[in-house]
C-alpha cells in the first residue's frame, strides 16, 4: 500500500498500486488485482484519478511509441505517453497535437478519458475530435477497438468517458500540420466582463488560440486577453527552458488574500505595460506552469480545490458576474483564475465537459467549511444557468448537479466496465 | 535503463543500434518506439539465451560481424526477493546467475572483439548494492558484486589500450524493476537523469559512475562502517 494524491493534494489516501508496463501483460494484470483505476501521471486535480483504499494500475509505463507516418500525421502510441514526448518528437518534423490542455505533462490515456481541451476550442475541439482509434482493455479481457466510425458508441463512452470503460492501452491520432514552434501572440488588457466577451467575439474568426487571466480580486472584472496563432517564425534560439521546483510543501498555503492582492496587482501591470504583439515559444504560450515543477505545493499541506465550470454562452456573461460578486463576497481570490470562450461544437464524449459556452476556471485553497459553503453558493449558480463541472478538475460536486449537467450519463452507464471504479465514481454515480 | 539511454542516443542522431533481448515480442515494441523516435537510425533485434555461454557467443559474433562495435551497454537484471532467495536455493541461484555470471558472459565474449579491435567503450551496469552486503538484498548484492569486481579486472586488463570498461553503480531507480518498491522509502532517482548521466559517463569513458551522484558520498561512508555499527543498521 502507498499514499497517493491527485494534483490538488487535498489527501493521500493509501493505493495498492500496480505498474502496468507491457501491453502483453495488462490484461493478466489486472485480473489479479481487480476494481482499480488506471491512474497516468496524476495530473488531473480531485478523485477521478484515485482510488482510496483499493487498486491503481499505473499506467506510466506504457510510454512506447509504436508508429508515425510523417507524410500523413497519423501517430500511434501508448496510453502513458506524455503528450510532452509527442510534441517534442513531431514539431521539428512539421507536426503538432492539434488539442493540448495547459500543461502537457498528462498522459494521452488520461487526455483522452478526461477529453480535455485547449485554447483553441473554438477551432479544433476537444483532444477526443483528434483521436482516430482507441484500444480498450476491460477487466474481463475483452479488448475493443473503437473509433469515430468504428463502433462509434463505445469511442464515445471513452472518450471523456473518466476511465471507467476499460483501460485505454493505446490510440492513434491525427496531427495538425505546423510551421514551427513559435506563435505570433498578442496580449490585450480588458476593464470588466463586457469588455472580455466583445474581444472573444471579436477574435473568434481571425486567432485560433484564445484564453484570458482574470483578475478576481477586481470589481468589474479586469483581465488580459491572451491571443495567439502560429506563426511561421524561422530559425530562432529556443527557450532555455529552466525549470525551477517548489522545494518544500510549506506550513501554510502561500496563497492568502494579501499576497493574492499583490501579485494580482503586480501581473496585471507588468503585462499591461508589456501588452501587444510578441512571438511566442509554444511551450511558454501553451503551457506557462509547467517549468515550475510541483507548483501544487505552494497551497500547504491541506492543498487546494479547482473548481471550472462552463455556462451556456446566452446566460454565460450574467452568470459569471454572479460568480465573481459571489467570491468577493466570501473574501476569497484565486491566483489562477482562467475564462475562455467555448466554440459552438458538439462535445465528442457522452461525458465531455465542452460544451458551447463560456468556462471560468478557478483555483482555491483548501480552508475546510469556508471553501465548500462557498463551492455550494457557486453551484447554485451554474445549476440555475444550466452549465456543469468539470469532473477532471472535481473533488466535491454533489451528485445532483453531476447528474443535471451530464444528460447522457444514464446512456453512459451502460459502457461502464463493472471492475473498474474510482473515488470520483462512487461519489457521483453510487459505484 | 538501457531504453532510456537508447532513447538518449538516437535522439536527434542516426545511429546503428542492436537490440538484444530474452523476449521478441517486448524488444520488438522498443525498437518501434525507437524507429519512431529516429526513423534515420537502423535498429536491429536479436533475441538470445541469457544463460547458455554458446547462445551468447552466437549472439556476440553476429553482432560484431554487422560492423565495429563503439559502445556495448550491458543492462539486464532483475531484483530477485530476498527472503524467497534464503528459502528456495533454485530461485537464489537464478537470481545469482541473471545479475551475475550473464552479464559477465556477455561482457566477456564483446571484450574479445573489443581487444582485437582495440577500440571501444564496455560499460557494465552493477549497484551501489553490491559494495557492501547487508541482510535485506545480499544475493542481488553478491552478483552486483561480482559484475563490480569484473569490471575492475577488465579495467586492468584493458589499461593503457583504446578500449574503455565503465562502470555503472545506480541508486535506486524508478524502474520496472524496482517498480513495487515506489514509496516505501526514500524518493527513487528518476530513471531519464540516470539514463541521462550513465550515456554521459560513457561518452567519457569515465571508470566508474555512481549514479545519482550522492550515492558515492553514501557508498563511501557504508563501505567504511566498523562492523560493530553496521551489523546494528536496519537496512
Amino acid at each position: 500500500m502507498r499514499q497517493v494524491s491527485s494534483w490538488g493534494r487535498l489527501n493521500a489516501a493509501s493505493h495498492e498500486v500496480v505498474s502496468v508496463n507491457d501491453p502483453a501483460q495488462i490484461a493478466c494484470q489486472i485480473a489479479r488485482k481487480p476494481h482499480g483505476i488506471a491512474h497516468g501521471n496524476g495530473r488531473s486535480y480531485g478523485d477521478v484519478c484515485l482510488n482510496p483504499d483499493g487498486v491503481l494500475w499505473h499506467t506510466i509505463g506504457l510510454n512506447h511509441f509504436v508508429s508515425f507516418d510523417p507524410s500523413t500525421g497519423r501517430l500511434v502510441c501508448e496510453a502513458g505517453v506524455l503528450l510532452r514526448d509527442i510534441q517534442r518528437l513531431v514539431i521539428p518534423r512539421g507536426w503538432i497535437l492539434p488539442v493540448t490542455p495547459g500543461t502537457q505533462l498528462v498522459t494521452v490515456g488520461g487526455a483522452i478519458a478526461n477529453d480535455v481541451h485547449g485554447k483553441n476550442h473554438h477551432v479544433l475541439g476537444s483532444f477526443g475530435d483528434h483521436v482516430k482509434r482507441v484500444c480498450l482493455l476491460r477487466t474481463d479481457g475483452q479488448s475493443i477497438e473503437c473509433g469515430p466510425q468504428d463502433k462509434a458508441d463505445w469511442f464515445a463512452a471513452t472518450v471523456g468517458g473518466l476511465g471507467l470503460t476499460g483501460i485505454i492501452v493505446d490510440a492513434e491520432i491525427q496531427l495538425s500540420r505546423v510551421a514551427g514552434p513559435w506563435l505570433d501572440t498578442d496580449t490585450v488588457p480588458y476593464a470588466n466582463l463586457d469588455e472580455f466577451f466583445k474581444l472573444a467575439d471579436e477574435s473568434e474568426a481571425d486567432w485560433q488560440h484564445t484564453v484570458s487571466w482574470l483578475d478576481c480580486l477586481s470589481v468589474g472584472g479586469r483581465g488580459l486577453f491572451m491571443r495567439g496563432n502560429p506563426a511561421d517564425a524561422g530559425v530562432r534560439p529556443e527557450p532555455k527552458g529552466r525549470k525551477r521546483t517548489m522545494p518544500i510543501v510549506p506550513p501554510v498555503s502561500l496563497v492568502n488574500p494579501l499576497s493574492l492582492r499583490a501579485f494580482n496587482m503586480a501581473y496585471f501591470h507588468l503585462k499591461k505595460w508589456r501588452a501587444g504583439r510578441a512571438i511566442a515559444h509554444y511551450e511558454s504560450f501553451f503551457y506557462p506552469l509547467d517549468n515550475l515543477l510541483e507548483w501544487n505545493r505552494m497551497y500547504g499541506p491541506k492543498g487546494f480545490f479547482q473548481y471550472q465550470s462552463v455556462v451556456p454562452r446566452d446566460v454565460g456573461q450574467d452568470a459569471t458576474q454572479a460568480m465573481l460578486t459571489e467570491i468577493a463576497r466570501a473574501g476569497e481570490g484565486s491566483f489562477l483564475a482562467v475564462l475562455k470562450t467555448f466554440g459552438d461544437r458538439q462535445p465528442v464524449g457522452m461525458l465531455s465537459f465542452p460544451r458551447p459556452g463560456v468556462t471560468l476556471a478557478l483555483d482555491f485553497p483548501n480552508k475546510g467549511l469556508r471553501t465548500q459553503n462557498l463551492f455550494e453558493r457557486l453551484d447554485v449558480i451554474v445549476g440555475e444557468a444550466g452549465g456543469r463541472i468539470y469532473p477532471a478538475k472535481d473533488a466535491r460536486m454533489p451528485r445532483s448537479l453531476f447528474e443535471a449537467g451530464y444528460p447522457n450519463l444514464s446512456e453512459f452507464m451502460k459502457y461502464r466496465d463493472p471492475g473498474i471504479s474510482s473515488g470520483l465514481s462512487r461519489r457521483l454515480m453510487g459505484n | 535503463m538501457a531504453e532510456h539511454c537508447a532513447r538518449l542516443w538516437v535522439q536527434g542522431k542516426s545511429v546503428d543500434l542492436t537490440l538484444v533481448g530474452r523476449d521478441a515480442e517486448r524488444i520488438a515494441r522498443v525498437a518501434a518506439d525507437l524507429r519512431v523516435r529516429s526513423p534515420e537510425s537502423e535498429i536491429r533485434v536479436t533475441q538470445s539465451d541469457f544463460l547458455d555461454p554458446s547462445a551468447i557467443r552466437n549472439t556476440v559474433d553476429g553482432i560484431v560481424a554487422q560492423g565495429v562495435v563503439d559502445i556495448v551497454l550491458i543492462a539486464h537484471g532483475s531484483l530477485p526477493d530476498q527472503a524467497e532467495c534464503q528459502d528456495n536455493l533454485e530461485v537464489c541461484r537464478d537470481a545469482l546467475e541473471i545479475n551475475g555470471v550473464s552479464p559477465l558472459l556477455f561482457a566477456e565474449a564483446f571484450a574479445k572483439h573489443m581487444g582485437n579491435a582495440n577500440s571501444g567503450t564496455l560499460a557494465l551496469i552493477g549497484s551501489v548494492a553490491g559494495d557492501r552486503g547487508r541482510k535485506s538484498n545480499y544475493v542481488y548484492g553478491a552478483a552486483k558484486g561480482m559484475v563490480t569486481r569484473y569490471a575492475q579486472g577488465l579495467q586492468h586488463r584493458f589499461a593503457g589500450t583504446g578500449v574503455k570498461v565503465v562502470l555503472i553503480k545506480p541508486g535506486p531507480t524508478d524502474t520496472p524493476m524496482t517498480s513495487h518498491l515506489k514509496g516505501q522509502g526514500p524518493k527513487m532517482a528518476s530513471v531519464e537523469d540516470v539514463a541521462q548521466q550513465i550515456t554521459t559517463a560513457i561518452a567519457s569513458g569515465q571508470a566508474t559512475l555512481y549514479t545519482p551522484g550522492k550515492w558515492a558520498v553514501i557508498m563511501l561512508i557504508i563501505r567504511h562502517l566498523p562492523n560493530f555499527i553496521f551489523n546494528k543498521m536496519e537496512i
